[in-house]
């Protein structure tokens, strides 16, 4: 097990070098630069020069690609020029309050998930299966930005049951429990739709790895020997049906700390995606390049995680 | 003598039914599950509408009056009009175009691009799989959402013209997806071109090309179609998330994805949600549509599910 972590590890090096030169490449394509962004009209020709040498914007893309990535290398990812602190700093900062919606939105996803799938399979082609299957499909072609506009208009503006976005109320005054309750009122939106983003996916897993376990020989010797249909289910084949599920945990991993991007520009949520796409704006070069590659590490560990997992969780699979 | 021959033939009538072509036993499938053919209907009446609507409309493409800004839904106006006094159902229409044809394009250049490096890779294995899948694994751990970003910042940058935009749009959407086909194909090739009819192609002496693209692809074309519809479905959330954030198809090119972004302005949001609801709609709409599409398909095609 302890090789192969390492050997997955290391061959992880070329894919990380390969996605930096690619995201470098595109960055680089970007005419105009942070200083010509600001678009300040006290700036003369020589301060700009000044400032882009500061920043060594000045140098030709190969030596800028070497540079950042020789830095990256000693856990060095830059300076925000947005933030004026290191991109660690600013990801540190913004990556838990997409954390918590995030983290919410999967303990919820997945808990109805796997009521929805188990229910489904256990019922197979029956009007609940058949709707449950249609409420999946719906789920799975939402377009996220729609359905967090059509939200915040029924129960934000029409209904004013809850506050149109952002994570606090301004001007807020109370104890610690009126704050947490005020997130909790500004989260409850953001956390439903990223539920029903991630929720028509597993379902369909669930349902489709219950079925499969459903027909084994071992479900039929459980029923054989009289056990209650609900202890064959839920006992007996909902444990074996859920093992495949450990691999959807380590692709999790992305979406817990790389923020969603046109959510949190929705719902004006704090986070790390809202902060992405301001910097794109910005172009703050080392927040973008920097987070992108935090991006594409995290996808390449919950890759890698999931792969353990799995054999971890099913002892058949050895992984060498 | 065909008086006396007649009722014979017709009584000892023993040859064995026709057996359907495979194409033939998944259309009837297909046609079974009424999901899929709702979703079949919903689409071919959405191109329907979106391709044709517009010579029926009684407002022309570049018509726009002042004086009829920003109305409700009324008979004139069935939809409403915009803040430039357009007909939202004629805009629709028009933007129902660019997406779908954005979403089809799109998924054409990964189909291109996935079959042929995925063939490769199979077929020639060694070294050819390993640097092909590795390029692979390159472009599946690339954040999508956020390369698309970027991508459509540089166009704008680059001051591409907004007509232009669509269609470096769709390279790029189909340049990001090319993975998902090429490993599917690849694995198809592995085990094809394991099998007998391989052998006989190689005592025919048949070149590489031909062996790829006229024995072996047409074998995984039902892996392809399958993919290649939940592909367009993707492709036109993706188009019209860009879009939304003004990075995609930008105005005055109506997609349906830029027309909901009248709701960032907080008025139109809370007061004319006839803007930017329909379009939304449509979306919803199209991609359940083609979803459930895909899914019939997939269960029409997979020999594994005979019902």
């Amino acid at each position: 097990m302890k090789q192969y972590i390492i050997r997955r590890l290391l061959q992880m090096i070329p894919t990380l070098i390969g996605i930096s030169i690619i995201i470098f490449t595109i960055s680089a394509l970007v005419p105009g630069d942070y200083i010509t962004a600001r678009d300040n009209p006290n700036m003369t020709a020589e301060r700009a020069a000044e400032l882009r040498s500061i920043y060594g914007l000045d140098k030709p893309e190969y030596q800028r690609y070497f540079i950042w990535a020789g830095n990256m290398l000693v856990g060095n990812f830059g300076t925000s020029l947005q933030h004026k602190l290191p991109v660690t700093e600013v990801i540190g900062e913004y990556v838990w309050n997409s954390f918590i919606i995030a983290f919410f939105a999967m303990i919820l996803s997945w808990t109805i998930a796997v009521i929805a799938g188990v229910f489904s399979a256990k019922f197979q082609y029956s009007l609940l299966d058949k709707l449950i299957t249609l409420a999946v499909f719906i789920c799975m072609s939402l377009p996220s930005f729609f359905i967090g506009l059509l939200l915040i208009k029924w129960f934000a503006l029409d209904l004013k049951l809850l506050p149109v976005g952002g994570m606090t109320t301004a001007g807020l005054k109370g104890g610690t429990w009126t704050y947490i309750w005020d997130v909790v009122e500004h989260s409850i939106l953001p956390i439903v739709v990223l539920t029903m983003l991630s929720i028509g996916g597993l379902a369909r897993y669930f349902r489709t790895s219950m079925l499969e376990v459903i027909r084994q020989d071992y479900i039929r010797t459980a029923r054989a020997k009289g056990l209650k249909e609900r202890t064959v289910i839920f006992k007996h084949a909902f444990r074996n049906a859920m093992i495949p599920a450990i691999t959807l945990l380590g692709f999790e991993l992305p979406g817990l700390f790389g923020g969603a991007m046109i959510m949190e520009q929705i719902f004006a949520w704090p986070g790390i995606g809202h902060v992405y796409l301001n910097s794109i704006n910005m172009r703050d070069y080392p927040f973008m390049l920097g987070f992108t590659i935090f991006l594409a590490l995290l996808t390449l560990l919950g890759n890698l995680l999931a792969d353990v997992l799995y054999g971890i969780a099913d002892p058949r699979i050895r992984l060498k | 003598m065909s008086a006396s021959a007649s009722p014979i033939t017709e009584n000892t009538d023993y040859r064995p039914k026709a057996i359907d072509s495979p194409w033939k036993t998944a259309w009837r499938r297909f046609a079974r599950n009424r999901l899929a053919v709702i979703g079949t209907i919903i689409i071919a009446l959405m191109f329907l509408i979106c391709f044709i609507g517009p010579f029926l409309s009684p407002y022309g493409v570049l018509d726009y009056s002042l004086k009829d800004k920003n109305l409700s839904p009324n008979t004139s106006y069935w939809l409403g009009t915009d803040k430039l006094g357009r007909d939202i159902l004629l805009r629709m229409m028009l933007a129902g175009r660019i997406s779908l044809l954005v979403g089809l394009v799109a998924t054409i250049i990964s189909v291109i691009i996935g079959c042929s490096l995925g063939a490769f890779a199979g077929f020639y294995g060694k070294k050819v799989d390993t640097v092909i899948m590795r390029v692979a694994d390159i472009f599946m751990a690339l954040p999508s959402l956020p390369i698309l970003i970027i991508m459509g910042v540089v166009l704008s940058d680059l001051g591409v013209e907004p007509n232009q935009r669509i269609w470096f749009l769709m390279l790029i959407i189909g340049v990001l997806n090319w993975t998902t086909i090429a490993r599917l194909v690849r694995g198809q090739m592995l085990t094809l071109r394991e099998q007998e009819f391989m052998q006989a192609t190689e005592a025919l002496g048949l070149k590489d090309r031909r062996k790829i693209f006229r024995h072996l692809l047409p074998n995984t074309i039902p892996v392809i179609i399958v993919t290649a519809t939940l592909g367009v479905a993707g492709a036109i959330l993706s188009e019209s998330a860009l879009s939304f954030l003004g990075v995609g198809v930008i105005p005055p090119t109506p997609s349906w994805g830029n027309m909901i972004s009248a709701a960032n302005n907080l008025i139109d949001f809370g007061k004319r949600p006839w803007l930017w609801i329909p379009p939304g709609m449509c979306i919803l709409i199209t991609t359940v549509a083609i979803n459930l599409i895909g899914d019939g398909l997939r269960d029409a095609m997979d020999p594994k599910t005979k019902k």
